[in-house]
């Protein structure tokens, strides 16, 4: 579907001034040669939020992460962390307050898990004593306390992204900046990232997430962005999105692929004026506030369906559409 | 948290780094150690004794020339397929760059660390040739710092190629075509003396020829003022491979 940029997104709530705002972005963008993977974009992370990026492969979230974190130099706009341009004048000022966990796995293999942190610290100018002390407590906290002597290649994902949580905790950043911190991990795995994130946000920490699970946004982030191919396309609150994009339940039917019963789903949906989204096997139907739910479920009594809450997935597979993106 | 200037900094990639060799010292020693001693042993005594020399022994004249080269092998190697593990694979460089260590830092501290292998390999052929009766000259003192140097060089030239390197098989080029060329080059086996004249002067332009030029007249003697003209080549050679080393591998990680 074709979204207008200035009526569907809105954006005004987004770009309101925020005297405060941790990292601030108008018009920023990032061209690769003739590639432009940012396409000017305006967005603003509030102090002590969760704030999310979604999108598919190839939005452009991870770029933008770079340029927030001084790994990529802009091509145009205006980008701000604590209030300070992201310039190579002000790169260690700004790297300093920041927490980094990046999406690869990037842990020292000949060190220890203790040894990883303890090395991570002094990049920071953290004295031993005091590195020592803040690497009992991060152990504690990323529940690898009686890992502290193991080698990194002995961990499982679940530990090694825990790790790189840590370290990215070493030295009490502003920000902490999460690039698809759950990416690979088993169900367990995730829900105990997602514990452990959930009290950084308690305890204030300013967050900053990409990823492309919808649960993991829902769970966390109290405002988002949904990004795809370099420009922002939503931006709002988890509740808000849905309810703008999608409405607050949706019936999916499945139709086997099956050209007629589609057709009949279709012919009994389309006089109660109902939002669909025709997929290879089903068909979704967007229930909203105007429509007669019930009078729709009774047409629909014999088809295969499921009748359920609307997600920011239903808003994300709108949004951005079906087709893969690799 | 006070801000960390570049000896700071590099010095805690150093660090990073020491402690990481930590765990697999005793096989890096054989192999930083083990390789120079031997050559010296096998070449210098065992050919020595065919070769003819005018005033010196061939074992006498050939280990100042293994000990620069066990110093350009040793930062070499680190430099290359160590650095570019760090650069690529393990990304390590790109874990460190997210803190307040910045590129120079970064290349500093690695080609500290390549010249520490250096130091710690030429002072081991210097132990050796000293106890073997080789070194005649109380200069032979300064001849640590000279491995350091050489191996600051070419610490800094590996960093260079390690930055260029799509992939490990690239590194065969740099160690056939300059590496070896200047093992068998620069002095180390003959006395470039003995080359036309051409070469003679091609000589002169590779790194490795001053090297073992200073660490000769160190070792053996008598010193001479040309040891200035020597160091400054080094220096100059050390100032523009690390710059151009922080420009590309900057280029490289920053995009």
């Amino acid at each position: 579907m074709s979204v207008s940029l200035h009526t569907a997104v809105g954006l005004e709530a987004m770009s309101d001034e925020m005297d405060d705002a941790i990292v601030e972005a108008e018009g920023l963008r990032k061209r690769y040669e003739a590639n432009e993977v940012v396409c000017g974009i305006d967005f603003a992370v509030a102090p002590r939020e969760c704030f999310g990026v979604l999108g598919p492969n190839g939005a452009g979230k991870t770029t933008t992460i770079r340029m927030i974190t001084c790994f990529s130099p802009l091509t145009a706009g205006r980008l701000e962390v604590f209030g300070l341009p992201v310039t190579p004048a002000n790169h260690r000022t700004i790297k300093a307050r920041i927490g980094l966990a990046p999406q690869e796995e990037n842990l020292d293999p000949d060190l220890s898990v203790e040894l990883n942190l303890i090395v991570y610290a002094s990049y920071f100018g953290i004295g031993r004593a005091e590195a020592e002390k803040r690497v009992r407590e991060l152990l504690v906290f990323s529940q690898m306390k009686e890992k502290a002597r193991a080698r990194i290649d002995t961990l499982s994902g679940g530990m090694k992204r825990r790790l790189i949580l840590a370290r990215a905790l070493i030295n009490r950043p502003q920000l902490l900046v999460l690039d698809e911190p759950t990416t690979g991990l088993d169900p367990q795995a995730r829900h105990l990232v997602w514990e452990r994130l959930r009290e950084l946000k308690r305890g204030g920490v300013t967050m900053l997430l990409t990823t492309h699970y919808m649960e993991e946004a829902a769970q966390l982030c109290d405002r988002l962005v949904v990004m795809d191919r370099g420009h922002i396309i939503a931006a709002g609150t988890p509740a808000a999105l849905i309810e703008r994009h999608v409405g607050r339940e949706v019936i999916e039917v499945f139709t086997g692929g099956d050209a007629l019963r589609r057709e009949h789903v279709l012919a009994l949906t389309r006089p109660l004026g109902a939002r669909v989204e025709v997929t290879g096997d089903a068909v979704v139907i967007h229930v909203n506030g105007q429509m007669d739910a019930p009078a729709m479920l009774a047409a629909l009594a014999g088809e295969e369906f499921v009748h359920r809450r609307a997600t920011l997935e239903d808003v994300f597979l709108t949004l951005t559409g079906r087709e893969l993106r690799e | 948290m006070a801000p960390i200037g570049l000896f700071r900094g590099a010095g805690r990639v150093w660090r990073r780094d020491m402690e990481s060799w930590r765990k697999y010292y005793r096989s890096s020693l054989v192999g930083a150690l083990g390789e120079p001693i031997l050559s010296l042993l096998a070449i210098g005594y065992g050919l020595g004794r065919f070769v003819d020399f005018a005033g010196v022994s061939y074992a006498e004249f050939l280990a100042p020339g293994i000990l620069a080269a066990a110093a350009m092998n040793a930062a070499s190697f680190e430099a290359t397929f160590g650095s570019f593990t760090r650069m690529t694979e393990q990304k390590t460089y790109d874990a460190i760059l997210a803190t307040p260590i910045g590129i120079r830092e970064i290349v500093a501290g690695d080609v500290l660390w390549a010249a520490s292998k250096a130091l710690l390999s030429g002072t081991a052929v210097l132990l050796v040739a000293a106890a073997a009766g080789l070194v005649h000259s109380l200069w032979a003192l300064v001849l640590p710092a000279i491995a350091l140097l050489t191996g600051l060089v070419f610490g800094a030239m590996g960093m260079v190629v390690s930055a260029r390197a799509p992939a490990y098989h690239f590194f065969t080029y740099y160690f056939t075509l300059v590496i070896t060329v200047m093992y068998l080059f620069s002095g180390v086996f003959f006395p470039i003396e003995s080359l036309p004249g051409w070469a003679q002067a091609a000589a002169w332009l590779l790194p490795l020829t001053h090297a073992v030029a200073i660490v000769r007249l160190c070792a053996t003697g008598p010193m001479s003022p040309m040891v200035v003209l020597h160091l400054g080549v080094l220096f100059a050679a050390l100032w523009a491979a690390y710059a151009l080393a922080v420009r590309m591998v900057g280029r490289r990680l920053i995009r």
